[in-house]
């Protein structure tokens, strides 16, 4: 083998996959043999590259090159370009949004530029089934370190100078916990890895869990280490298979090289893992709803009191860390405490992982260091607002997650400057809304998936939510009188000050940071009873522009109810008392009719 | 209570209970669905009451308790796919082919489910047809490829 072999990565996550990836690497390794370049260029694949929406992705290793929205029909020219004198394919390169300008090499985007990958170090660089790969990386190493030369206290200690706080979303300094789990008696404990991500708008668990799952299982085994624990479990959810999958076979391959089973590195620790596929419930990312989930029970939290850090899982001490948290113990381990704690700005340590959506030039999953102003993610690594809306507000944290209007995105993305703007951490999910978003909507959406995702056990959450749905239902079809406002407003700070767990006492954020910053959108609704965003269906009207209907027939065709008429070529017709506010006309003439743009939503 | 289980010990019941859910995600996954059959033979195979297992089933929403249709749309409805039009898919299913959610068509051809988010916000809205996921659909875009699968009987 030369030194100077090409490496051909395709990226096959959930999302690559969605567009074929497995059917590029298949065809990329049939031309490279027709080329009979097999001798020099080798095909493989890795995990998430967390730039998902130019997916799906080939990166050319060593020179870095990064082709987008590669098809399986591109393989052939990418196999020829490694012919002697073969070129980069310049059509398939990532182009600015704005300048246009090829973007030949990875680390040259800006999306990636600006990050600082410490828990998502190795994923999309190493091909997640192969361990060997992670181990060039310096993968167990810190494992190996904590076993044979350091006491469970001094790791303990290490992760306390670090500042490492819970990524999950509470931010709990996770040496704190450990220190309590350490100090339990008895010889049984157990400590799990959380990778039960159900916020709708955050996929880096998955993205993590894809790519790189030799990770979390090395966190994971240095936290049993750290704790005294022999049994560690990987809840994972029930939809992503494929991450259980990847996570499985690792485990194998972990036991296979001794980094797991019985005598670890000649020692006298034991250390083995179990994965568990979980239910798929927002509230069994919540640590003692996780444990009933465990147990084979319906997964309701517990009061705490006793944490399961003193009694958890069957009644013994347990940990439960967020797998971002235990993505970034190794380095943490082999780099020093020193070097994680330099990482971040302000009094924040370390870095954490955001996944950007909604109304912004780049999705994906981003990781910078803590205490980065919000407007670096939002518009250097995000690229900013397309479009010609403006930005409205950002929500941090997913669906429980406070709104954040936009003259507030200069804030630190830390845990305390988040909760003390009146949002949170939470899952990371960073959602971006441009003026074309009602925020009163946004709330109802939010609130109807927390409500539905509320288990019953305590009052305030159970209850209160629905109340607080219903109030939002009446606001949002224009039956709300002003007092209703108010009324919304008492029942939020009480579902928050009063509920059992983390679900119910978050719920509450997005009405409550919507009302403080964005009352005069609610006011709107509630006394000129019209919708500013043009978005709460009993508000608005559907019109079409006369001027621009050229009157192709398409709407005509798609209207399920036949309220849109008249003839070819003449300006059609929209009968507003047969109209159900579908939107399959607007979305037709936007995106598929010659004219475009000649239907309308007004309020 | 104590007395009935009084011989098994309590790592014995531990063991059972904790493989209740990958249990029921197993005969899911084989069968479909949990069949009122399934759960009777897991009763007895756990020593547990339907009614618990019940109980613990249908408080989560990954599984089904009828039959899926041949054709197993899942339309996620997330907030990425919220805000991109996916709740327009369900009422496009709703007034065009009569299915509401959780329903299976009368032919057994298709059947229709929203759900949470599938973690695949930047191809938002996100469909899945059988497993296979479908992004950046649109309402048209999603009613043809619904067309397509099954396409539409004539005069109904």
């Amino acid at each position: 083998m030369s030194a100077a072999k090409v490496r051909v990565l395709v990226c096959e996550s959930t999302a690559c996959l969605s567009s074929k990836s497995h059917e590029i690497r298949s065809d990329l390794e049939r031309e490279v043999r027709r080329l009979g370049l097999q001798g020099r260029v080798e095909v493989g694949f890795t995990g998430c590259h967390g730039f998902c929406q130019i997916g799906p992705i080939v990166v050319v290793e060593p020179e870095g090159i990064l082709y987008c929205r590669v098809k399986p029909a591109d393989a052939g020219e990418i196999a020829e370009s490694f012919q002697d004198g073969g070129r980069p394919v310049e059509r398939l390169f990532y182009r600015h949004p704005v300048t246009k300008e090829a973007v030949p090499r990875y680390e040259d985007i800006v999306f990636y530029k600006k990050q600082r990958r410490v828990i998502l170090r190795n994923c999309g660089l190493i091909d997640p089934e192969r361990i060997e790969d992670y181990e060039e990386r310096g993968g167990y190493g810190a494992l190996r370190k904590a076993v044979t030369s350091m006491t469970p206290e001094q790791v303990v200690d290490e992760v306390k100078r670090a500042g490492l706080r819970g990524r999950g979303g509470a931010g709990f300094p996770t040496w704190a916990k450990w220190d309590i789990c350490r100090r339990q008696p008895g010889d049984e404990k157990y400590v799990i890895a959380n990778a039960n991500e159900s916020a709708p708008g955050a996929f880096m668990d998955r993205s993590l869990l894809e790519a790189d799952p030799h990770t979390v299982i090395e966190g994971l085994a240095l936290l049993g280490f750290a704790v005294g624990a022999h049994r560690g479990y990987l809840y994972c959810r029930a939809e992503y298979s494929l991450a259980a999958q990847r996570a499985r076979r690792a485990l194998e391959q972990a036991a296979g090289k001794g980094y797991l089973g019985r005598g670890i590195f000649g020692s006298s620790f034991d250390f083995d893992v179990e994965i568990f596929e979980g239910g798929g419930t927002f509230v069994s990312g919540e640590e003692t709803a996780l444990l009933s989930s465990l147990e084979g029970s319906r997964n309701m939290p517990r009061p705490r009191p006793p944490y399961p850090a003193v009694r958890g899982l069957w009644g013994k001490p347990t940990i439960i860390d967020n797998v971002k948290t235990l993505a970034s113990v190794p380095p943490i381990i082999s780099e020093g405490a020193a070097w994680y704690a330099a990482i971040g700005n302000g009094g924040a340590r370390g870095t954490t992982v955001f996944a950007l959506t909604g109304k912004v030039a780049n999705t994906g999953i981003a990781e910078v260091p803590l205490g980065t102003p919000l407007s670096t993610l939002i518009y250097e690594i995000g690229g900013g607002v397309p479009g010609k809306k403006g930005l409205k507000a950002v929500q941090t944290g997913g669906p429980s997650g406070g709104f954040l209007p936009g003259n507030k995105i200069e804030i630190p993305l830390d845990f305390d400057a988040l909760q003390a703007a009146g949002s949170i951490m939470g899952s990371s999910g960073v959602m971006v809304m441009d003026e074309g978003t009602c925020l009163v909507d946004a709330c109802r959406t939010f609130l109807g998936f927390v409500q539905s995702e509320s288990c019953g056990k305590c009052v305030a959450c159970r209850v209160g939510t629905r109340h607080m749905l219903g109030l939002l239902d009446k606001i949002a079809e224009g039956t709300a009188a002003e007092d209703d406002l108010v009324r919304l407003e008492k029942l939020a700070t009480i579902v928050r000050d009063s509920s059992l767990c983390g679900l119910g006492k978050t719920a509450p954020l997005p009405v409550l940071t919507a009302l403080k910053y964005f009352r005069s959108e609610f006011i709107a609704h509630v006394v000129d009873k019209r919708c500013p965003a043009a978005v709460c269906r009993d508000l608005i009207t559907f019109r079409i522009i006369p001027d621009r209907c050229t009157g192709c027939r398409m709407c005509v065709k798609v209207c399920p109810t036949g309220a849109i008429s008249g003839p070819r070529s003449q300006p059609h017709n929209l009968d507003q008392s047969k109209c159900i506010k579908c939107r399959a006309c607007y979305e037709v003439c936007k995106f598929d009719a010659v004219a475009g743009e000649a239907i309308i939503i007004v309020s | 209570m104590a007395g009935a289980t009084s011989h098994f010990s309590r790592a014995d019941i531990r063991d059972r209970r904790r493989s209740l859910l990958p249990l029921l995600k197993k005969i899911h996954e084989t069968e479909g669905y949990l069949s009122q059959e399934s759960i009777g033979r897991l009763a007895v195979d756990l020593r547990m009451s339907e009614n618990e297992i019940y109980g613990v089933a249908t408080f989560y929403p990954q599984f089904r308790f009828t039959p899926p249709g041949k054709y197993h749309i899942q339309v996620c409805l997330g907030n990425a796919c919220h805000v991109g039009g996916a709740p327009n898919f369900m009422t496009g299913m709703e007034i065009e082919r009569g299915l509401g959610d959780g329903q299976t068509s009368a032919d057994g051809m298709i059947s229709l489910e929203g759900v949470g988010c599938l973690g695949c916000c930047a191809m938002a809205p996100v469909v899945l047809v059988n497993g296979e996921l479908h992004g950046r659909m649109n309402r048209v875009t999603f009613m043809k490829l619904v067309d397509e699968l099954v396409p539409r009987e004539e005069g109904s």
